[in-house]
């Protein structure tokens, strides 16, 4: 579909919205400015244009979790937020869980635990337990259900799940 | 080198025999008692590290400069003729690059007789036009400034409906596929059985759609590189979709690349090409641009693919002692508007058990409901529930203990063709799990007000043997790291892990020196499809033969540079070390001083052996609590005991095991597609009212694997893992309902509906006579999208 120049002048083509606004991000610490429509999601905003493809998009309505990242510390569902109500909120990915090189206990745990199968529920999943972890170093079994039973694993890694963050939590119980 | 010959292929209980080229597989297998230091150990997942940063690229993550992003715009209706598509306003959107129906696309036939984009639509979800644009957004935009007229057409989406000779016709050949006397199998003397039996039983069974809902979708990136189509996609066959692809664009094999390094599950919905992989490939050639094509899951859920529904008839006549005389199964399994027909129902009733007399009947039938795909052990899930459901059914009544009728008419042999079994273990997972789930304790019912506990059982046997075509190469590099290439995908099984393990242990390697590739067509030889819990047993000799053929060159090197015998050299932990005189060198000194001179081993699976049967067996126990009240089932521990033959990685195929077991909970306690029949539309096409298991179903999972080498079965001694686990699952959560509450729910999913209604405590309202769902009732119009 090639647009016609008549005179100098592009031909008028619809438009659906407002088109594009400036938005400055801060996510995983570092400050980002991006130019999107008022509509996208913030999930949308960090896998499309920010590239940090962490955050799944599964189902696009907050219904399976796989796109859970912290927002102020809290665990959202990003496909729930628009991108323009996060501007000056930090948030937070599962691109940033490791520090200095070092992944993050419960990121090891995972690993140790062979607590994913296809992974593509992991980030979510592991963010849902970074809120809880933050909270609460040394949860309980059903705190920890309660994490993360909002995020669907088809694959059906529960079990592991459970075994990795329970030992994370005993682990800080003994510290 | 290759021959030809003649062998035996099993895929998903069917089995063909057919002629292929061979590689004589020159590695003998590792015996039970070699001491291997990798393989049979717990190994972390490969590539574990870049799933939990976040950094593990799935399709679903790829991103090109200049990318388009596609959207489909599909029928709202069950059954149409497309009589105009006007895309003239959709063009003039802003940011719109591309839109492709079947007015510009070339006529590329698809199923059989259809196209892909076709002037028929015959399910809610069809492919009627296809939009490329700057943004997933602005293409969702311009769907909606597509304008299509539809002519609508009688529809049936209830499959014996659609068996009837004045029924909606899906296509034109007819509903029922090959023909209406379907696909019998018969042994024995059918009625000199139910003659010669004391009690003849007779059952309906049904079981649902179940959506395989893989989390990531059949999504792909399309881009062309000159004339050479590069295509990355969540696929369970890299070199499937790569001919497919290639066959529909009429492309020759060399110009079409297909990538899938990281992969978001499949459970058997993502077998080969499909039509999205088509449009974005023509889309990226229309616009000149790399097109990403995503469905959103709502188009998951329609057009993605479901567990073919199945309506099952059994008649079984047993002898007084228990033994079963006649099985009788007449199975309609729902294909959908294009599904295939390779559910083999009746595969249970036909190998299970011994049983002289067998006939089963099996009919796959087009309707207008969503396609059906092979989903984890298709046919047998299905199978068993019915035939195990029965047995139970049969034991209660000759007050016998199930498990023992289950000894009665154990099959020593495989009943099918009289060969022997390569290894079946049946029996000894029968008592492995009575013992752990305290089977002989059951009698004692516990009762906690209107909560009652059962316990039930159900056994497993499927294929899993795998065999050849499947190859591997390993190349060593000078610092005497390996990289293992392969043409195989990991669906998030573990394929890597497990393949990366064989060629360390064959090889001498720590297994963190050795890089595996896979999804690749480009880089890896040809591998077969993952499916029918074949990956392993198909690769991993092919893989061994790589490694094995590797070493021996390395070793021949190391003989002259050590100036030792290459008889008395052997490589561990990457150090090669030498007997007579005694002496050791790194692997990485050798290759070092070779310089990049490489070294690259080829491997090929070897044949399956003759006349044996290759069989994975096994047998999980289920506890159930029954709210009697409320109909309510909790699963509360689940025991498993399987046999895989030798386990290469405890930690992966235990995942195998459990992830199985929590697919065959929501499949027999909560799962269900909804095809309403008066407007023929999906009512709970996402993931809230279509309900999967979340971490709150989860019971205690036991299991145990009887982890015995199958010597004769091929190098390795493996067999498949992935879809075992979940073939016994709803079969023993049934019985353990009957055990707990008295009823027998004969209908998947067991809703507390359907237990009340047994349970005599709630009456479903009988529908008005003459309201027969069909397209003579004037129905609800859905809403034109």
């Amino acid at each position: 579909m090639k647009d016609t120049v008549r005179s100098g002048v592009l031909a008028q083509r619809r438009r659906r919205g407002p088109g594009k606004l400036q938005l400055r991000l801060n996510v995983n610490g570092e400050t980002y400015e991006v130019m999107v429509e008022p509509r996208r999601t913030l999930l949308d905003v960090l896998r499309d244009d920010l590239g940090l493809t962490g955050a799944k998009k599964v189902c696009d309505r907050g219904q399976c979790g796989a796109c859970t990242v912290l927002l102020q510390g809290v665990p959202v569902y990003s496909c729930l937020k628009l991108a323009i109500e996060c501007e000056g909120k930090p948030v937070e990915t599962v691109e940033g869980l490791m520090s200095n090189g070092r992944l993050h206990p419960l990121q090891q745990a995972f690993i140790d635990h062979d607590a994913f199968q296809c992974g593509f529920c992991t980030p979510g999943i592991l963010m849902s337990l970074k809120a809880l972890f933050d909270r609460n170093d040394s949860p309980t079994e059903d705190e920890v259900r309660q994490a993360v039973e909002g995020n669907l694993c088809r694959c059906g890694a529960y079990s592991k799940v459970l075994q990795a963050a329970l030992s994370v939590a005993r682990a800080n119980e003994q510290e | 080198m290759p021959k030809i010959v003649r062998t035996r292929v099993e895929f998903e209980g069917e089995v063909r025999e057919r002629m292929a080229v061979v590689v004589e597989d020159q590695v003998l297998p590792w015996s039970a008692r070699e001491k291997l230091d990798i393989v049979g150990r717990p190994h972390p997942r490969v590539g574990g590290r870049q799933i939990v940063t976040g950094g593990a690229t799935y399709t679903a993550d790829v991103q090109i400069p200049g990318m388009l992003h596609c959207k489909i715009r599909r029928s709202p209706l069950p059954h149409a003729e497309v009589l105009s598509i006007d895309t003239a306003e959709a063009q003039t959107l802003f940011g719109v690059r591309g839109v492709l129906t079947h007015a510009n696309a070339p006529r590329i036939r698809w199923f059989g007789n259809s196209f892909l984009f076709d002037r028929f639509v015959r399910f809610e979800g069809d492919e009627v036009a296809a939009v490329a644009a700057d943004s997933e957004e602005i293409a969702e935009d311009a769907l909606d400034l597509i304008h299509v007229r539809y002519r609508e057409l009688p529809f049936v989406v209830d499959p014996e409906q659609a068996m009837k000779p004045d029924a909606p016709r899906v296509h034109k050949e007819g509903n029922v596929i090959g023909g209406p006397e379907g696909d019998v199998y018969e042994r024995g003397n059918l009625e000199e059985g139910f003659a010669r039996s004391n009690h003849v039983f007779s059952e309906r069974y049904e079981t649902q759609a179940a959506v395989h809902n893989c989390l990531e979708p059949h999504c792909c990136v399309a881009m062309w590189n000159g004339d050479e189509l590069v295509l990355w996609t969540s696929t369970q066959h890299a070199y499937g979709v790569r001919d497919g692809v290639a066959a529909a664009l009429g492309l020759p094999l060399h110009k079409v690349r297909v990538i899938c390094e990281f992969m978001g599950a499949g459970f058997g919905s993502k077998q080969g090409a499909g039509k999205h992989e088509v449009i974005a490939a023509l889309l990226a050639k229309m616009t000149e641009r790399p097109v990403r094509l995503y469905p959103s899951r709502r188009e998951e859920n329609l057009a993605g693919g479901v567990r073919h529904p199945t309506i099952q008839y059994l008649r079984a006549g047993v002898r007084r002692d228990g033994k079963l005389m006649a099985l009788h199964l007449r199975s309609i399994a729902n294909v959908g508007a294009y599904g295939t027909d390779s559910s083999e129902v009746g595969g249970p009733v036909r190998e299970l058990y011994d049983c002289a007399n067998v006939r089963t009947e099996q009919f796959a039938v087009y309707t207008n409901a969503g396609p059906a795909a092979a989903f984890r052990a298709p046919g047998y899930v299905e199978g068993m529930f019915a035939l195990e459901s029965m047995m139970d059914q049969i034991a209660y009544s000759l007050s016998m203990d199930p498990l023992q009728l289950r000894l009665v008419n154990y099959a020593r042999k495989d009943p099918v063709r009289g060969a022997t079994y390569s290894s079946k273990p049946l029996d000894e997972a029968y008592r492995t799990g009575a013992k752990m789930a305290g089977w002989n304790l059951r009698a004692k019912a516990q009762q906690m007000g209107a909560r009652r506990r059962g316990l039930g059982m159900a056994s497993q046997i499927w294929g899993g043997g795998g065999g050849p075509p499947a190859y591997a190469i390993i190349r060593l590099n000078s610092d005497g790291t390996a990289d293992l290439v392969t043409g195989t995908q990991d669906i998030g099984t573990g394929t890597k892990t497990v393949l990366v393990q064989i060629a360390a242990e064959e090889l001498g390697l720590k297994a963190e020196d050795i890089r595996i590739t896979v999804g690749d067509t480009l880089a890896g030889p040809y591998a077969p499809v993952s499916a029918g819990s074949m990956t392993v047993p198909s690769m991993g000799p092919a893989v061994r033969a790589a490694a094995k053929s590797a070493r021996e060159e390395l070793l021949s090197l190391a003989s002259a540079l050590m100036q030792v015998s290459a008889a008395s050299l052997s490589i561990r932990n990457g150090i090669i070390t030498s007997t007579t005189p005694s002496k050791t060198v790194a692997v990485s000194d050798v290759t070092r001083r070779i310089g990049d001179f490489m070294i690259v081993g080829k491997g090929a699976r070897g044949p399956n052996p003759p006349n044996v049967k290759v069989r994975t067996f096994g047998a999980q126990f289920a506890e159930v609590e029954v709210d009697v009240e409320t109909g309510d089932v909790t699963v509360t521990r689940v025991v498993a005991v399987h046999d895989f033959g030798r386990i290469i990685n405890p930690l992966t195929s235990g995942s195998q095991i459990e992830g199985g077991i929590v697919q065959g909970i929501g499949f027999a306690l909560m799962e269900e597609r909804f095809v309403d029949p008066e407007s023929g539309t999906s009512l709970n096409a996402n993931l809230e009212a279509y309900k999967i298991p979340t971490i709150l179903d989860i019971p205690i999972i036991e299991h145990a694997l009887i982890d015995r080498p199958d010597e004769s079965c091929n190098s390795i001694g493996s067999k498949g893992a992935g879809e075992p686990p979940i073939i016994p699952t709803a079969a023993a959560i049934a019985n353990a309902v009957y055990d707990a509450a008295g009823v027998r729910v004969r209908s998947l999913p067991i809703t507390r509906e359907k237990i009340l209604v047994e349970i005599g405590k709630l009456k479903l309202q009988p529908k008005p006579a003459g309201e027969a769902p069909g397209p003579a009732q004037k129905r609800r119009r859905p809403r034109r999208g």
